[in-house]
């Protein structure tokens, strides 16, 4: 059994002028997340629940340790959160990671990644 | 000469129950881990000698006391006269920092009460397996004999007896402290007792024996044993007040679980007046305690669900909570049975098709619950699949209360 990140990449215009969400469509959202992620956990396939991730307290440092706000954007993405899971392959991972709610979001995208030991030069 | 009258033949077997845990756990926790079995057998004598002493001279006016000052005086001969043993005690009791040999056995409330709690995390202890952990608390804390627990847990005296043989052995090689451990340790060592308990009590609740008595008591033990820890100051912790709530309202529907003929009700047919509605009550206090800060373990969660089965109304909200819970107790710690539920609460928000994929993905073959589920996901969607899967589950089940379930749904399909 390996171990890989789903990490939750969205699109920053979409959110920004996505304006309020309605405590109904929170709760929408909510459900649709607990269900994908329960089903995982379900299938003892869930290794850690991750973490969303914040924008507002959010910092990027370059090379000659420069520092802009934010998160950073690949284009006008950002990543929105991660979870490790477990499987057997790759191939299985990213039929688990298919019914992810972020694929709802305008520009949202699931980035698959193994986790590698420190001395696996993959 | 006196004969025991009908009423009183029962005596000496009730008192046992009661009172022979008890006695054995303030004599052990008094002489460390290592005298478990001279423990067990003082107090054997001492029940020996009621049955001998009471039907020539009639029973006492207090059995209780009675039991205890012999219970006591057969400690202290055997501290007397048995040299080797005293020396050991001695020894260990002086290691253990005791300035004077204290020739004295108290059996007080108090003393029997922190006793209990003490053997609790010495028999819950890592070192031995959940399962023997369950039959020495069954022997030592519940005072049941060999032949109720095997009866109960359908298997053999001689297994029984082998498992608590290895496990006493294990004890004493890891020379466990009769005692309940301090600030750094307790959460961890709290959670081995608290599943431990959880199992004792679904032992009870969920067992394939017949004997419905006997059952009811596990229940009551594990309940009772629960509210030991919350009686305590350094045990008495948000998460075993979730426990107590979760046991609480499970027992509620105890006397409706199984009908007068022995037959195994299901929740939708229950006879809702069978259900206890001051143990629902107690469980919704408890349940208030629990909540305490933000602390969210697997047992409030599992509280919560079996808060909303107190409530039989089957529309609004009520199964989608439910699945949201189930969502959140996985995400927290997986578990095959939390998992199948989880499947079946599914069905009642999304419907058969949907719930069907849910539960086919858990992969647990050979799992009697599994193919009940699938089963009843299959009824009029598949009738040909859910009848394998019923009798797949027949092949699996273990009572006879749990066959006539099956062989009923297999009969609906025609």
């Amino acid at each position: 059994m390996k171990e890989f990140a789903l990490i939750f990449r969205i699109d920053g215009n979409a959110v920004a002028s996505a304006g309020e969400v309605t405590p109904a469509q929170m709760q929408e959202r909510m459900t649709y997340w607990t269900n994908w992620m329960g089903g995982i956990a379900a299938r003892d396939r869930l290794s850690s629940s991750g973490h969303r991730l914040g924008i507002r307290e959010s910092k990027t440092i370059a090379s000659g340790n420069v520092v802009t706000d934010g998160p950073y954007t690949e284009v006008k993405e950002f990543i929105n959160g991660y979870v490790i899971i477990k499987a057997q392959s790759v191939d299985e991972a990213v039929e688990m990671a298919k019914g992810c709610p972020i694929l709802f979001a305008e520009g949202g995208k699931v980035e698959v990644r193994p986790l590698v030991a420190p001395d696996d030069n993959n | 000469m006196t004969i025991i009258k009908m009423d009183e033949r029962q005596l000496i077997p009730d008192l046992y129950r009661k009172e022979y845990g008890k006695m054995v756990t303030v004599l052990c926790s008094r002489f460390g881990i290592a005298y478990m079995d001279i423990a067990e057998d003082i107090v054997s004598d001492t029940f020996l000698s009621a049955a001998e002493t009471w039907g020539l001279k009639g029973v006492p006016s207090s059995p209780v006391s009675w039991l205890y000052a012999v219970a006591r005086n057969n400690a202290l001969n055997c501290l007397k006269h048995d040299r080797i043993f005293q020396r050991q005690v001695k020894k260990d009791l002086t290691m253990d920092g005791e300035k004077c040999f204290e020739m004295d056995i108290d059996l007080s409330p108090k003393n029997i009460i922190d006793s209990q709690l003490q053997m609790m995390f010495a028999i819950c202890h890592p070192s031995i397996s959940v399962e023997a952990q369950v039959s020495l608390a069954l022997r030592v804390l519940c005072g049941f004999s060999i032949d109720e627990i095997a009866q109960a847990l359908l298997t053999t005296k001689s297994n029984i007896n082998k498992r608590l043989f290895r496990a006493k052995e294990k004890l004493r090689l890891e020379e466990v402290m009769i005692a309940v451990p301090d600030s750094r340790e307790i959460g961890v060592r709290l959670d081995t007792v608290l599943i431990c308990l959880y199992l004792l009590f679904n032992e009870g609740y969920y067992s394939a024996s017949p004997d419905k008595v006997l059952r009811r008591d596990f229940c009551l033990e594990a309940m009772r044993l629960t509210y030991l820890l919350i009686g305590n100051a350094s045990t008495s912790m948000p998460r075993v007040h979730a426990l107590m709530a979760l046991m609480c309202f499970q027992a509620s529907r105890f006397d409706a679980r199984v009908n007068d003929k022995g037959e195994l009700v299901l929740y939708e047919d229950q006879d809702i007046r069978r259900w206890d509605e001051e143990l629902i009550q107690r469980g919704n206090d408890f349940f208030i305690r629990a909540i305490h800060d933000d602390e969210v373990s697997k047992y409030h969660l599992e509280a919560a669900i079996a808060w909303w089965h107190t409530h039989p109304v089957e529309e609004g909200e009520k199964w989608e909570n439910i699945l949201r819970l189930y969502n959140q107790r996985l995400i927290l710690e997986y578990s095959p049975v939390a998992a199948l539920n989880r499947a079946y609460a599914f069905y009642r928000v999304y419907g058969r098709e949907r719930a069907i994929v849910e539960a086919k993905a858990l992969q647990l073959s050979g799992n009697l619950f599994y193919h009940s589920l699938l089963g009843e996901l299959y009824i009029d969607v598949d009738n040909e699949q859910a009848r394998q899967h019923f009798t797949q589950a027949l092949e699996l089940a273990g009572s006879p209360a749990e066959r006539a379930v099956l062989e009923k749904k297999i009969e609906g399909l025609k």
